[in-house]
């Protein structure tokens, strides 16, 4: 069995060096996201202009990290392309996993990604994984409910502005919250937007020498805020409501204000699924006055694993799916607020993509994103929402399990930072940080 | 009298009964109802039971999304094979076991139940590199080697508790008469073990339909079985209840067919032994 | 009676099953034995070395070890005293007669088809959501506020998921128990003019003696590797971490296989010792 199959992956190979156009099937493993159904739906207009075919595993979000952390440790080889974040990419090129893309063609025009996602999949100035699309986050809210408190939202508001309109919005009897955040356990969830909160309280997860920062002040200000206000103005049960909790709450035109990804802009606005579609605004993330915003820098991106016997196919489709020509695709199908945002410097001069109101908030919030200098003050790591280092989803889901337990009431603020601090360090120790 | 008096007692014997099997199935007929709601029905306040626009766009999105058919009959390929395989396997030993008993039979039962016990994510990476080592990670082969594996114990306990219940003076019969070994097994023994085969065999369908965590880790795109399916419909962006549900009803709906058919066998083999 | 020939063929027949599973036990046993002395960490470079004895002191001395611990025998005991107490109750009434039993006997036995993701996901978001869920219109609609089932009852919603899941297995089991219940003794004692709860207490509990032991262990032995109920639903926050997510979480979510393999021998040793007690009560009981 394994004979014949390195048997035919050789054949396979010689015949691409033979002809150079093989057709191939490719084995991409996905996301489940919106953009990455939408492109499923498009595989065609690939297969069409290359003759190869896709397979597609769309799996949910977590259910998909652990399947393609176990494939790429292993070199199990099951997939040709892996969709990533920019938490794993910089770590998988370090450790050699992932096919560099220094070699895409002259029209895929490399230098006209945005610089911050360029730099965020590269590791060493090279990068591995190209972005699908990426996002930052800011904050969406009702135009209407806004003008009703009597208050006007600044295009650059403080974490004090955000908490006194949430509860002047708030209308308990109306189903109404002020305000609707991510509490839900895991780090891409409650715990990406804690720490991107944090960061803009002057805290940060670790100093210098790598020790835990959960003991100081500046923690314990961001997370006796949040609580607080999720308190007053906040949907019942918030520490379970991730990303799509929230936005369905959103959607119902139960949540006066979320701050979270960009991506969600699209959804919001989108008539037939929102029922608030026309009275959504914009703005970038709250800071405290330190200079900080509190918004994240992501991307889903694609990646080939090194060994696979396709690479010369993953690459034309890596090529296809984040070029403009896509973007394109999408924009003559499904209209220009369903592109796949954030990825290219083109799309933001496109006229026709400016007209889509949540365009330019969402350049300006992925441009005030920046992971080599997401803290007030100094810290040994790379990332806004995270860290990139190997050992941090593991500690930080953890860490965000207690802050959810906290913020469920099953135990104080100071409970679970005294916690959070143990477990990490005594993570770090066991990865022989300390 | 006694009559009126029986005839009242079943009567409330059947709508307290009825009452429970309708709570108890309440989740998945709400599951079913879903699926043929829209969007905005699945989460309207306050919740519509029967009285929607009853729509099939949940399904054709489902079907034009995924490939339905490939994960269905993966499932199938899956269920059925490991389970035959598993048989096999099985029979013999369960025969051995419960006609020619040692003093260590028991012993080595509860062993068999006790590997079981272990838990499968520890051994994830161990069994996924034996997998690649011996190419067959994503195939439909590996999968029904471990859930064979996996339900193995179980299958050997039912048909080893079926096959102690049948009288040995039959077979010491049979034997006097000068029947071989083989014979005894297929003309004397099988006819008489067959309910209780095919109520394991329903049961280790079951059990193998179900399994998600090895189907989920071993498979990519070819081997995949609906329990993939469903991880891809599990929490997308927006609105998914209903699309959920869709889905959900198309993963379950053939094990529920199956079960609900088979309904009598199962209610009458699921013994373990444990009648008497 | 046994002959020496058929006791050989005997050992022939379950050789293979025996090979068989002695090796799906014993090759993945040495090998999270060896992983369990090892530093290995896949990200970091993989197997870097001998690990003495520190990654069990590191696993036990974790925080959350003690609590999963607890969290594994409060998910097995719950489900266990839930499932078994409602399907003695279930399986007699499903034993009266009735008008419909089939049909009433397939919808409890429904939930037994159902894969455990697909439930999870339909109770968490069809019926346990704070907002959207019908539990939480149920509330509203009697006026009182709706509950956060996930984060301010977690374990007994899981407990509630997972008994639903497995409670017509038990009632199953325990029904053709009953069926095979002497009427004429039970007929007696009615005309004897025994009261129900004596009838019940005295002929018909003794009767399920041995199915009721055969119901806790194999229910025991799924129930002490449920992942996908909790992977879904809480993700092993609020107090909700089993053993068998701790692991899941050391080995995946951390890529620290040496001290996920750690775990999973103690989970074995967990294993075992529930195992060994349950053999106690229950292999006296399958002797009679």
């Amino acid at each position: 069995m394994y004979l014949s199959k390195t048997l035919t992956a050789a054949t396979a190979l010689s015949l691409i060096a033979a002809s150079g156009a093989y057709a191939e099937t490719l084995t991409i493993a996905t996301v489940n996201n919106g953009d990455m159904i939408r492109m499923q739906g498009l595989t065609e207009d690939f297969t069409a202009k290359t003759g190869h075919t896709v397979e597609w595993v769309t799996l949910e979000e977590n259910v998909l990290r652990s399947r393609v952390t176990t494939d790429i440790t292993t070199k199990g080889g099951a997939f040709d392309i892996m969709t990533i974040g920019m938490y794993e990419t910089p770590i998988w090129g370090k450790n050699g996993w992932l096919v560099p893309l220094d070699d895409l063609s002259a029209e895929y025009n490399i230098d006209d990604i945005l610089p911050a996602m360029r730099g965020g999949l590269s590791y060493d100035g090279t990068m591995f994984a190209a972005p699908f699309y990426g996002e930052s986050s800011m904050v969406m809210y009702r135009t209407d409910l806004m003008e009703a408190a009597g208050l006007e939202m600044p295009d650059a508001p403080s974490w004090a502005f955000i908490a006194k309109a949430a509860r002047a919005m708030t209308d308990r009897d109306n189903e109404i919250n002020g305000i609707c955040l991510r509490g839900k356990a895991g780090w891409g969830e409650g715990g990406a937007f804690i720490t991107a909160m944090s960061n803009s309280f002057g805290a940060r997860w670790f100093d210098e020498e790598w020790n835990a920062q959960f003991d100081t002040r500046e923690w314990s200000d961001t997370l006796n805020f949040y609580v607080n206000m999720m308190t007053d103005s906040g949907p019942a049960g918030y520490a379970t409501n991730g990303f799509n909790e929230n936005l369905s709450l959103f959607q119902q035109g139960k949540c006066g204000m979320w701050i979270d990804a960009t991506v969600a802009a699209s959804f919001v606005t989108n008539p037939t699924d929102s029922t608030v579609a026309n009275k959504v605004g914009f703005t970038l993330a709250p800071d405290n006055g330190l200079g900080v915003r509190s918004n994240w820098l992501w991307a889903w991106a694609l990646a080939i694993p090194a060994g696979t016997q396709k690479e010369a196919a993953a690459k034309e489709f890596i090529e296809w799916a984040t070029s403009t020509g896509y973007i394109d695709l999408v924009a003559a199908n499904e209209g220009w607020a369903n592109v796949p945002p954030g990825a290219r410097i083109s799309l933001y001069e496109n006229p026709n993509y400016q007209a889509v109101p949540f365009a330019q908030k969402t350049l300006d919030s992925i441009l005030t994103a920046d992971p080599n200098n997401s803290t007030v003050d100094p810290s040994p790591y790379v990332g806004v929402q995270f860290a990139a280092i190997p050992e941090f989803a593991g500690i930080a889901t953890e860490v965000s399990q207690e802050f959810s337990a906290a913020y469920a009431g099953q135990q104080t603020v100071e409970e679970a930072l005294a916690k959070a601090q143990a477990i990490t360090n005594d993570a770090m120790e066991a990865a022989g940080y300390r | 009298m006694a009559r009126s008096v029986n005839t009242q007692r079943k009567a409330l014997n059947t709508a307290v009964a009825w009452a429970i099997g309708l709570l108890i199935f309440f989740p998945i007929l709400w599951t079913i109802l879903t699926s043929f709601k829209t969007e905005g029905q699945a989460i309207s306040d306050p919740p519509v039971l029967f009285m929607f626009d009853w729509t099939l766009e949940n399904y054709s999105v489902v079907l034009e999304r995924s490939n339905y058919a490939r994960f269905l009959w993966n499932s199938i390929f899956i269920a059925v094979g490991s389970t035959i395989l598993g048989i096999i396997i099985a029979v013999p030993a369960a025969w051995s076991m419960a006609f020619v008993p040692s003093h260590r039979t028991k012993d080595i039962l509860l062993w068999m139940l006790s590997t079981k016990m272990l838990p499968a994510v520890g051994v994830l990476y161990p069994i996924y590199l034996l997998f690649i080592k011996m190419g067959i990670l994503d195939s439909r082969v590996g999968l029904v080697i471990v859930l064979m594996l996996i339900n193995l114990p179980i299958i050997i306990w039912m048909l080893y508790t079926y096959f102690k219940e049948i009288p040995g003076e039959i077979l010491e019969a049979a034997r006097m008469d000068g029947a071989s070994l083989k014979e005894e097994v297929l003309y004397v023994l099988t006819p008489m073990a067959i309910p209780g085969i095919a109520s394991t065999v329903l049961l280790n369908i079951i059990l193998a339909w179900n399994e998600a965590f090895w189907t989920l880790n071993l498979t990519a795109a070819k081997a995949a079985p609906l329990t993939a399916f469903i991880a891809s419909y599990s929490s997308p962006e927006g609105l998914f209840f209903a699309k959920l549900s869709a889905a959900s009803t198309m993963a379950i709906a053939p094990i529920l067919i199956l079960g609900w058919f088979s309904q009598k066998q199962l209610v009458r083999g699921l013994t373990f032994g444990a009648v008497k | 009676m046994a002959t020496k020939a058929s006791r050989s063929a005997a050992r022939l027949m379950m050789a293979p099953a025996v090979i068989l599973l002695l090796g799906w036990m014993l090759v993945p046993l040495t090998m999270t034995l060896w992983f369990s002395f090892r530093k290995y960490l896949p990200l970091r470079g993989g197997d870097l070395g001998w690990a003495g004895f520190d990654n069990y002191t590191r696993f036990v001395t974790s925080s959350a070890f003690w609590p999963s611990v607890m969290a594994t025998l409060t998910v097995v005991g719950g489900v266990l005293i839930i499932t078994v107490c409602l399907g003695v109750l279930l399986a007699i009434l499903l034993d009266q007669p009735m008008w419909g039993q089939g049909v009433v006997r397939i919808l409890v036995i429904a939930p037994f088809f159902v894969m455990p993701t697909v439930s999870a996901l339909v109770w968490k978001n069809m019926f346990m959501d704070p907002t959207n869920g019908l539990f939480a219109h149920l509330f509203k609609f009697f006026g009182a506020e709706p509950i956060a089932w996930l984060s301010q009852a977690s374990m007994p919603s899981i407990i509630m998921i997972v008994s639903w899941q497995w409670l017509p297995f038990a009632t199953l089991i325990l029904l053709t128990a009953i069926q095979s219940l002497d009427s004429e003794q039970l007929e007696a004692s009615e005309i004897d003019g025994a009261p129900p709860l004596k009838r019940f207490w005295f002929i018909i509990l003794p009767h399920l003696g041995r199915a009721i032991t055969v119901v806790i262990l194999i229910q025991t032995i799924f129930l002490l590797s449920i992942f996908a109920e909790i992977f879904v639903t809480t993700g092993g926050a609020f107090g909700t971490k089993t053993l068998t997510y701790l692991i899941f979480q050391r080995v995946l979510e951390s890529q620290n296989i040496g001290l996920g393999s750690a775990g999973g021998v103690y989970a074995i040793i967990l294993a075992n010792i529930v195992a060994i007690f349950l053999m106690r009560i229950v292999g006296k009981n399958l002797d009679n």
